[in-house]
């Protein structure tokens, strides 16, 4: 579904990524994670090309889209992405949020794509919040609003960056709890977090960063209870 | 002191008539310096090197001279190289167009250059076409921030039409000065001539304000 091969990424003189390789099978729930500067935001940010990598290819369900002519709007409307800072849009009423792209990218009837909007509401259960503007909600509620968004474009992959580390504590839950529900669909899904029990849950796969290298590729039993890398040793014993 | 204001009554509706001439300048000019405004602006964020020399050479100029030179240029100066004897209504509208584009496009640039990087992002990530996103996600929010500062621009242009009377146009404040020379009292017919224009800023302001708060429902 998703294949990296040799992808760096430098900005001016700072190198951000090194000679990163990976592959993602359709349907794997992968979470990448790593100290702080550590590059995964960069790498997930590569895959929809909101960064354009420096070297290296990326290839999306066998098509290149690094490549120079690929169609890049084609190739994100199949990608969705939710950001640490939600970026609802707040011109809009949630439902409007939901519908705006199918609507306005896909060119779905209007009526087909509210439908579609309360439904999805509905499954993040915020149904009843369809009407108001995004400055009404919590952060817990915006970060549903913007899955809620995403999944209306029907992506195959989706990628999450740091969903869950501008929201108060007991707001977390809730949006790990969709997500939770989200892996089970057999989505694709790529999950930047710093929320090691929810990784070591719901992950089929942990990549572990650091310094802008992959230094661990392990299933989660594995990479939490005999990591290879002095690296990721001393990273857990931190985080744990 | 001894100023008598029963004896420009008889010339008030002269210079109140003075208030449709300032306005038409008005308002013809912010409609064409907006359009060209936002044409700059577009220019001033776009990666086209060329586009973007331009408009920020042609917004320094009009900072970097008086608008009464450009104003006695575009009047007196371009009848000499084309023969073509200019209006005061084209000369002033074109003049004041041109100089509130230059300044109304610094301020819509500010504005789309302060909208969240993350909006334009998510708009990207849901594959959102650049002139859509432009049009019904980053324009929105933007004009909050803009509208202010578009009041400004919207006084200042309806003070700078003053600058007509030098060119012979009948505005509020040459009629004033008229009446002025014809009965040789000054501060009676100047001070009217004043009041009227701080009225017409005040009803501007109080519309912008109810504009805004229209504006701000969704915060």
């Amino acid at each position: 579904m998703i294949n990296v091969q040799n992808l760096s990424k430098s900005f001016g003189k700072l190198d951000v990524l090194h000679n990163i390789s990976v592959e993602v099978k359709k349907g794997e729930v992968v979470a990448i994670i790593g100290p702080s500067g550590s590059g995964k935001s960069t790498l997930l940010r590569c895959l929809n090309l909101l960064e354009v990598p420096t070297q290296g290819h990326v290839f999306i369900k066998g098509e290149e889209i690094t490549a120079p002519k690929a169609d890049t709007m084609k190739i994100r409307q199949e990608i969705g992405m939710v950001f640490q800072h939600f970026h609802l849009f707040p011109n809009m009423t949630v439902l409007e949020n939901v519908a705006y792209a199918p609507i306005n990218v896909k060119k779905i009837p209007k009526d087909q794509a509210r439908q579609k909007a309360l439904d999805l509401l509905a499954r993040v259960g915020l149904a009843d919040k369809a009407d108001v503007y995004p400055s009404r909600l919590s952060g817990g509620q915006k970060q549903r609003v913007a899955i809620a968004r995403s999944l209306a474009m029907e992506p195959e992959i989706m990628l999450f960056d740091e969903p869950t580390s501008a929201l108060d504590p007991e707001m977390v839950k809730e949006v790990l709890e969709v997500m939770k529900s989200l892996a089970h669909t057999g989505i694709t899904m790529a999950i930047v977090t710093h929320e090691m029990g929810f990784a070591r849950e719901v992950a089929d796969r942990i990549l572990f960063l650091d310094g802008g290298r992959l230094v661990e590729d392990a299933t989660p039993e594995e990479f939490f209870t005999q990591p290879k890398s002095e690296r990721a040793k001393t990273f857990l014993e931190k985080m744990l | 002191m001894n100023l008598d204001f029963s004896k420009i009554v008889p010339s008030m509706p002269f210079i109140l008539q003075g208030i449709g001439v300032t306005l038409e300048y008005m308002l013809l000019s912010a409609l064409f310096g907006l359009i060209w405004g936002v044409i700059l602006s577009l220019f001033k964020i776009s990666n086209n090197k060329i586009l973007n020399g331009f408009a920020v050479f042609y917004t320094s100029i009009f900072r970097g001279t008086p608008l009464i030179v450009m104003l006695a240029l575009i009047h007196f100066a371009v009848p000499q190289l084309t023969g073509y004897r200019i209006e005061p209504i084209q000369s002033g509208v074109i003049t004041f167009a041109l100089n509130a584009a230059a300044y109304i496009s610094e301020t819509i640039r500010g504005g789309i250059m302060s909208v969240d990087k993350g909006q334009r992002e998510a708009a990207l990530s849901l594959g959102v076409p650049y002139r859509k996103m432009m049009w019904d996600i980053i324009l929105p929010q933007a004009i909050k921030n803009i509208l202010p500062a578009m009041v400004n621009e919207g006084i200042a242009l309806l003070k700078d039409t003053a600058l007509v009377s030098t060119i012979g146009a009948l505005d509020l404040l040459r009629r004033g000065n008229l009446v002025a020379a014809e009965k040789y009292i000054y501060f009676e017919p100047l001070l009217f001539v004043a009041v009227i224009y701080y009225a017409m800023v005040m009803i501007l302001t109080g519309g912008a304000k109810l504009l805004e708060r229209r504006l701000r429902r969704s915060d």
